[in-house]
């Protein structure tokens, strides 16, 4: 039976060929908490499930990104939760300052080509560009996988998006992505798969597929896949990490429906307030904005940082914004000061935070004022995200927010 | 989320429109201190309508547009509107996570079409005969049957029972 490459990754595991809609009972290879979530996760698998070990400290991976350092007493206490599980049942922890999940597993080689990843988060779909199956799913199922090392799933139906041709000048991966986003719609991909093909492919850098493939769920999906080509290799044996086990499609593989983006098309595009269910070009708008953020699992890797010292180089923020800028890891981080990256950023008025997730969750680090408008590098725009329901995000590429940091209105970098 | 006869219930509606994400359920700066629901109950919905803590009683309907609980895996979501005591959420289509959420967490989901129901409208729920019913007004519609695949697990009442008793190994 032809299958897709997802349909092969289930099927590995589950021992038959699976087809799209039947629920299995499969086996992960990973799991992955963040302490948003890991912390209902412990107290579900020690206390309801009487858990005394994970099915492998291994296989289980406890990541503290979306408060750290600690903002406050009730956070402290649950990453303390997260460090004595980690400790006392099995589990590698990556405490805070390590960097956002989504950057450090496939950095540190823990989201392999052919592997099956969940994580108690949804942006977990970034695995996809290391031709990974990551998916999304919330703390009892992370308990349950925590201690059996199985999830329940529906096999998904996939789409197949045919990649065309190259980004022109100004456009850059985020914007491929909103402009798939803009097609597809924010529920288009509800339950699918998203398997990525074409020639353009090869034009894009691994930090830029990581950006596409995290933007996944904001069109619903479970998973996105793209394939293990030189450039994963390539990614991989620069860091000393093992191959994997690559799959592919079968050329005659069923998939739900074909979408084609022919990357020349692609213009700088900014999402506006509150949803992503606007999405236009970002120089026809003009709004005002006081903050400008540069960060989150979907921007936050050398590449976007690069993109944004290079715009800033030589200039002054506008002095009515505050430009925070959040590598996704100490990786990152470390990369970036040694490319003399950090200190463009600073001296162009940027500040520098810690490694995580922070301010595109409302924790802390750059919470806006009532009224306020942010410009930002997430993958999420809601109301109230960043932590004031009276604030409004826009979303576009690193470009554009470095750019409307200098202009201090959202802008695209040809504007300057 | 199966019932039987004699289970009715009837509740007023909450209504709201299209995707509805899990940050409006539950904002993630509150999220993150705590994961005592009846710490976080006073903020379920705050984000898009602030009064809705106050004034959701046990038994109401949440009825939404398409793509309800969007976002964010967080658990917290489906388990606050649980928690507060909803009969049902009731919307035309519900994103991935949160639909395994539910499931997991027997909160009861009905995917069927919002039109023509508004705010203040009082529903019926009969799961007897798979019939929600507004009260004095035309509006009726027969409820979807749960996947076949997820009776065992929804008949447990949700994961963690189903693997307690033996599921999974």
């Amino acid at each position: 039976m032809a299958l897709t490459a997802v349909e092969k990754i289930i099927s590995n595991r589950v021992g038959h060929d699976v087809t799209p809609g039947e629920i299995v009972v499969c086996p992960v290879d990973l799991v992955m908490a963040q302490d948003g979530n890991a912390p209902l996760a412990i107290k579900l698998l020690t206390e309801e499930l009487g858990g005394e070990r994970t099915f492998d400290p291994d296989g289980v991976v406890l990541v503290i990104d979306h408060c750290g350092p600690s903002p406050n007493d009730g956070a402290s206490n649950l990453q303390k939760m997260m460090r004595g599980f980690a400790r006392d049942y099995g589990a590698r922890l990556f405490d805070i300052g390590s960097g956002i999940s989504h950057v450090v597993l496939p950095e540190q080689g823990l989201a392999l080509p052919g592997t099956l990843v969940v994580g108690s988060d949804s942006h977990s779909v970034a695995y996809g560009a290391v031709n990974c199956f990551g998916t999304g799913m919330g703390s009892t199922d992370i308990a349950v996988a925590m201690l059996t090392g199985k999830v329940w799933m529906r096999v998904p139906e996939t789409y197949r998006i045919v990649l065309r041709g190259e980004l022109g000048s100004g456009a850059t991966p985020k914007d491929l992505v909103l402009e798939l986003i803009r097609r597809v719609g924010v529920d288009g991909a509800t339950y699918m798969c998203l398997e990525f093909a074409g020639d353009g492919l090869a034009s894009l850098s691994m930090d830029a597929r990581l950006t596409v493939c995290s933007m996944a769920i904001e069109m619903g999906a479970k998973t996105a896949l793209m394939p293990a080509d030189a450039a994963v290799a390539a990614y991989l044996a620069e860091r000393g990490l093992p191959p994997g086990e690559p799959v592919e499609a079968d050329a005659d593989a069923r998939y739900g429906k074909e979408i084609e983006l022919d990357l020349g098309e692609v213009r700088p595009m900014v999402v506006l307030p509150h949803d992503l269910t606007r999405i236009v070009p970002a120089d026809s708008v003009d709004i005002p904005v006081q903050q400008a953020f540069l960060g989150t699992c979907t921007n936050s890797r050398l590449e976007d940082l690069r993109a944004a010292a290079r715009t800033v180089e030589g200039h002054s923020i506008h002095p009515d914004v505050r430009f925070i800028v959040t590598p996704g890891s100490r990786q990152v981080y470390l990369d970036a000061m040694r490319e003399g990256l950090i200190d463009i950023l600073m001296t162009a008025g940027a500040v520098i935070t810690p490694p995580g997730c922070g301010p595109c969750v409302g924790t802390h680090l750059g919470v806006p004022a009532d009224g306020e408008t942010v410009i930002s590098t997430a993958n999420r725009n809601f109301q109230g995200r960043m932590g004031n329901r009276l604030a409004s995000i826009v979303l576009g590429s690193p470009e554009t927010v470095a750019a409307s940091a200098l202009r201090g209105r959202v802008s695209a970098k040809e504007q300057l | 989320m199966t019932g039987r006869a004699g289970d009715e219930k009837t509740g007023r509606v909450h209504h709201f429109g299209a995707n509805v994400n899990t940050d409006d359920i539950i904002a993630g700066k509150y999220k993150h201190r705590t994961i005592d629901l009846d710490e976080l109950k006073a903020h379920v919905m705050e984000n898009v309508r602030p009064s809705f803590a106050t004034d959701v009683r046990p038994g109401d309907f949440l009825v939404a547009g398409p793509n309800f609980g969007c976002g964010s895996s967080r658990e917290q979501a489906p388990a606050l509107l649980r928690h507060v005591g909803l009969t049902a959420v009731v919307a035309p289509s519900f994103a991935r996570i949160f639909f395994r959420n539910a499931v997991n967490i027997g909160l009861r989901l009905i995917e069927v079409p919002t039109t023509g129901l508004s705010e203040g409208d009082r529903l019926e729920f009969l799961p007897g005969k798979r019939l929600l019913r507004a009260i004095g007004k035309q509006w009726s519609v027969v409820t979807p049957p749960e996947p076949p695949e997820l009776t065992e697990l929804i008949a447990a009442g949700g994961l963690l029972a189903y693997v307690k008793a033996g599921g999974f190994r």
